[in-house]
């Protein structure tokens, strides 16, 4: 396994980058996925209420 | 037990407040970043960490409503590259300030001091619009959204070399279009902000971009400063990776929400709500500089609740009126994308 403390802060750096990236993309296309799903069932209820 | 490096109670707290400023962002298009950095203070985080984590945070949420407005709006990808240098320089600037201001002890209270200034300015805008807008509803005028300001016109009609040309097909100065990223860069690097509600306004009226234009370069703007911000401080290792997560797993929810409330909730409805919450955010701040000046946790804890008290009720106010616009309207209403930092 990688130790990432070892690695030089520019790699680090960059690793900090690329988590932030696939975390925002990932939370992205998965609050759209349970938007399209939840949303008309929501929007429904708060008619009915 | 500990998740993401976070205890229960802070992970619950950094979820929630993250979501509250996600509605925030998707609503009114800004806030997204300028009560992280405070927030952080107020618990008591060095002010590099702070600022470090929330341009992390600010590139997070800044990838998410690009990727939202590449699709339906409009992004000036060459203009953004363009500013990219002045962005960068201006980051390594500002951050250099609040590290050279840490050595001498006093990061937290000049960060602060400036934060209780910008809050309180930012919030007296929003009041004074709300107020405005109030007095002016009657007044409809056209205008074309392909315009752009007089000052605008009179800057590029200077021709400074070397001239580019935007993807509108009208020219700029390299030097404007550099100096509006390195000012906005500066303020990005010294708060920890996406700086789009500077940025934004100075693409308009000092480059001369369109309206609609300049909000989606002002969010890929906002992109490359939260890049280039986060890998700055992430070389001093002062990002906490888990306060992002946390932030960010509340913020897209809530932005997605939050956008989707444009669509029944009028604006300026709220507006004022929002106004009155900066203010008091501010207020918050300063109580924060207190705690540590007279040595009273308890100016703490009222500080705390104050900044997330306000933005609690301004979340539910637009929840509130979103509501009664469904139950009221059902579903006639239009879908409209949000969006600046």
């Amino acid at each position: 396994m990688i130790d990432v403390i070892a690695l030089p802060d520019y790699v680090q750096a960059a690793i900090l980058i690329g988590v932030v990236l696939a975390e925002a993309v990932a939370l992205y296309a998965g609050y759209g996925a349970l938007e399209d799903v939840l949303a008309p069932a929501i929007i429904e209820t708060i008619e009915q209420v | 037990m500990e998740v993401l490096g976070l205890g229960l109670e802070l992970l619950v707290l950094f979820v929630g407040f993250g979501f509250m400023v996600g509605v925030f962002f998707g609503f009114f298009g800004m806030g997204g970043s300028f009560l992280v950095t405070p927030a952080l203070l107020i618990l008591g985080y060095p002010a590099p960490v702070a600022i470090g984590s929330s341009m992390a945070f600010v590139f997070g949420t800044a990838v998410i409503a690009t990727m939202k407005h590449h699709d339906v709006g409009s992004v000036d990808y060459k203009l953004g590259a363009l500013m990219f240098v002045g962005i960068a320089v201006g980051i390594e600037i500002g951050k250099y300030g609040v590290l050279a201001l840490d050595a001498l002890g006093q990061a937290e209270l000049v960060v602060g001091s400036v934060y209780i200034l910008l809050l309180a300015a930012i919030g007296v805008l929003f009041v004074r619009s709300a107020l405005q807008q109030d007095e002016e509803s009657d007044d409809e005028s056209e205008s074309d959204p392909d315009d752009i300001p007089e000052i605008a016109k009179t800057i590029k009609s200077y021709n400074i070399p070397p001239m580019v040309t935007l993807t509108d097909g009208s020219k700029a100065s390299m030097w404007t279009i550099t100096g509006v990223g390195g000012g906005v860069g500066v303020v990005s690097g010294f708060l920890g902000v996406g700086g789009g509600f500077i940025r934004m306004p100075a693409i308009y009226y000092l480059i001369g971009v369109p309206l609609a234009a300049a909000v989606g370069t002002s969010l890929f703007g906002a992109l490359m400063s939260g890049a280039v911000g986060a890998f700055s401080y992430g070389l001093d290792g002062v990002v906490n990776l888990g306060i992002v997560t946390a932030l960010l797993a509340g913020s897209a929810l809530g932005a997605r929400i939050g956008s989707a409330s444009t669509a029944y909730v009028d604006e300026s409805d709220v507006t004022i709500y929002f106004g009155i919450m900066l203010l008091l955010a501010s207020i918050a701040v300063a109580f924060g500089e207190l705690a540590s000046w007279l040595s009273m946790p308890i100016l703490d804890t009222v500080s705390f609740v104050l900044l997330l008290g306000s933005s609690a009720f301004v979340t539910v106010v637009i929840f509130y009126y979103g509501a009664q616009a469904i139950r009221e309207n059902g579903r006639t209403a239009t879908v409209s994308p949000g969006g600046n930092d």
